[in-house]
């Protein structure tokens, strides 16, 4: 069997839609199947040029939701339309709304999830990947039953990669209204940023404990400036509050896949891996010969990031 | 105001994980209160605080042979636990254990529920949706900070680059992220107060619940090891740690060479 009839929740972003909803709508098409990408938001029409370049033929658009959670009123829709048709699965990227999306669908169709989906196999039946135990093994799971089964997807699990200049189809569908009370968006908070973002930068320069002090962190920063790359950071700092957690690398934060990878005093908990390992090169600084990171570093320095970082600061600045 | 907090006990994540032959993960060791959980207790006590009535209890659903991590989260503060334990649950997945705690919560009828955004063990992080859907509950997600005004509940949403403030109506289902308060010391005498605060073990049969609808809709298909990457070249810094890694960039291509 192959895989024919694939759904994808297309999350806006700005005007088009989010990486991982791109990354989910080129693996779709690549494993064969039709591809309806489902969307809401103001921009209808770059939506769709952005969902059909990457594959999908159809778009579902619910329209402007305005400032209501997304979560309960897409999932309810979704329940709607999918009592009419019946892809094999929906792959719903593992944001913070698509999670809404995914556990609200769940319990509404009484369909089970699989999720932090890593890979997907299309053999017998559609067939998901989990890595475990920070990667050490792979998890193969499918549906017990014909679907639609939802399947949450981590991002940077497959590549994005636009294939025609097509526009989907686009069909409007009204919101079907949730029953649930709604949880409403009061104010949005976007915290200031220069270089580029910490998902789609080609250098990450990330510290950890190590770094001793918040105030250390600034050498995180200013390497990251000269590599032209993003700060990043482990859980253990942000929970610290040395950072806000839109640096944080790993399992409970973002997933980074860049050209270069700089561990600067962190020690490589399996958490923190899963969100780095697919990184093409990995440089490590960290007192402890024994530190994990080290396991899946290309370059390792055992010293001092109080004494190896400033002197790197230094001679990339004489060469700038 | 009346919350509940939905805890879970789990093996040590500190400790080797394994999973058993039915490609279960192992759970046959010490059991301990998921560290994630700790932060909703404390969210939930300081709530119930800042309100001067009302009061915090626990519901969880995994093996009650040994409940010391329970006791744990009681000796914070909670005054009593309602844990579902039956062989027939071994295995469930998310949406099963939704259903269970559903069940279980219905009969207390608090004003909040409070969860993590995901658990240490199987993290799956769906849960807490599912329950509050089952309830027919609004859900505020990766909370990571929570205030009630009057009937309604305000958080700060964590986005990608920063936060949303959030609002609804109670009652909701509200999930927190981890670090975002200092859960409590159990005092002596808080631990003394948990060993004689209830905690009550149910069975599926105790919650009327339907059996067939509890079965899991999945299948692990093998368990396979992931290839690993091996470790490169390894300096111990003699002074030269910083020079050698801008060699290794120059080779790499990131930094232009011998531009000095
Ligand atoms: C459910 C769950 C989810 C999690 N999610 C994440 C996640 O998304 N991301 C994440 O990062 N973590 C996550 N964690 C936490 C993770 O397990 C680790 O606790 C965390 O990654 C440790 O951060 P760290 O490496 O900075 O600190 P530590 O583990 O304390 O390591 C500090 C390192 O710095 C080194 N060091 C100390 N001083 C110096 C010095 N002067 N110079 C050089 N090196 C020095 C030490 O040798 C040590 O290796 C999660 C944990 C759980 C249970
Ligand atoms: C490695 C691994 C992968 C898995 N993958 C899947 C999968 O893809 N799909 C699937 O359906 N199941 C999966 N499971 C099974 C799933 O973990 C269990 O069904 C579990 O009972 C509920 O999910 P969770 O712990 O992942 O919940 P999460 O949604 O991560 O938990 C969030 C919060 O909900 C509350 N909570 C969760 N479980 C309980 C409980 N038993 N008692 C009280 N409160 C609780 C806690 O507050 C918790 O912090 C997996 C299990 C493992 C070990």
């Amino acid at each position: 069997m192959s895989v024919s009839n694939l759904w994808v929740i297309a999350e806006p972003s700005g005007t088009g839609i989010t990486s991982t909803s791109k990354e989910l709508i080129s693996e779709a098409r690549r494993l064969g199947a039709s591809v309806t990408a489902v969307s809401w938001g103001p921009h209808a029409a770059s939506v769709a040029a952005d969902v059909g370049a990457y594959g999908a033929q159809r778009l579902l658009h619910l329209g402007d939701l305005g400032a209501v959670l997304p979560g309960s009123v897409v999932a309810a829709t979704l329940a709607t339309l999918l009592n009419n048709e019946s892809p094999e699965a929906v792959l719903i990227p593992a944001s913070n709304d698509g999670r809404d999306i995914a556990g609200r669908l769940s319990a509404m169709l009484d369909a089970p999830v699989l999720t932090n989906v890593t890979g997907l196999r299309a053999g017998a039946s559609l067939e998901t990947e989990h890595p475990i135990f920070g990667g050490r093994q792979t998890v193969v799971a499918r549906f017990r039953a014909n679907g639609p089964g939802l399947i949450v997807v981590r991002a940077k699990s497959f590549v994005a990669e636009a294939s025609s200049d097509g526009v989907a189809h686009i069909e409007d569908v009204s919101p079907t209204p949730s029953s649930t009370r709604a949880a409403m968006i009061r104010a949005t908070h976007v915290e200031e940023h220069s270089g580029p973002a910490l998902e789609d930068a080609s250098v990450v320069v990330s510290g950890g404990r190590g770094l001793g002090d918040a105030a250390s962190y600034e050498m995180v920063q200013e390497l990251a400036r000269l590599l032209h790359g993003a700060p990043g950071a482990s859980r253990a700092i942000v929970d610290a509050g040395w950072v806000p957690y839109s640096h944080q690398v790993g399992q409970t934060g973002k997933t980074v896949k860049p050209d270069l990878y700089i561990a600067c005093g962190i020690s490589g908990a399996t958490q923190h891996m899963v969100g780095m390992k697919g990184s093409s090169v990995i440089v490590a600084i960290n007192k402890d010969p024994d530190a994990p990171i080290f396991s899946i570093s290309d370059f390792g320095v055992v010293g001092d990031v109080h004494t190896v970082l400033p002197a790197l600061i230094a001679a990339l600045k004489l060469r700038s | 105001m009346n919350v509940v907090v939905c805890v879970k006990q789990i093996p040590d994540p500190a400790a080797p994980q394994s999973l058993d032959s039915e490609h279960r993960l192992d759970r046959s060791g010490k059991l301990i209160l998921d560290e994630a959980d700790t932060y909703g207790v404390e969210v939930a006590l300081q709530l119930v605080e800042a309100r001067g009535e009302g009061e915090v209890s626990l519901v969880s659903m995994g093996d009650a042979t040994d409940v010391t991590g329970i006791r744990s989260a009681l000796a914070m503060g909670a005054l009593r636990a309602t844990v579902v334990s039956d062989p027939l649950l071994r295995g469930a997945d998310a949406l099963t254990t939704a259903k269970v705690l559903a069940a279980a919560i219905s009969r207390e009828m608090p004003d909040l529920i409070l969860c993590a955004t995901e658990s240490s063990d199987g993290y799956t992080g769906t849960l807490p949706v599912q329950l509050a859907q089952l309830l027919d509950w609004p859900a505020l997600t990766f909370a990571t900070s929570v205030v009630v005004e009057g009937d309604t509940v305000v958080v700060h949403r964590q986005t990608e680059d920063g936060f949303d403030e959030v609002g609804a109506q109670l009652p909701v289902v509200v999930t927190v992220t981890a670090g975002v308060v200092e859960p409590r010391y159990a005092t002596f005498k808080g631990i003394m107060a948990a060993k004689s605060r209830p905690v009550n073990v149910v069975g599926i049969a105790d919650l009327a619940l339907d059996i067939a609808a509890l079965d899991p809709r999945q299948d692990i298909v093998a368990v396979e090891t992931a290839a690993t990457k091996s470790a490169g070249e390894k300096y111990v810094d003699d002074g030269e740690g910083a020079a050698r890694i801008v060699a290794f960039l120059e080779q790499i291509k990131i930094v232009s060479g011998g531009a000095s």
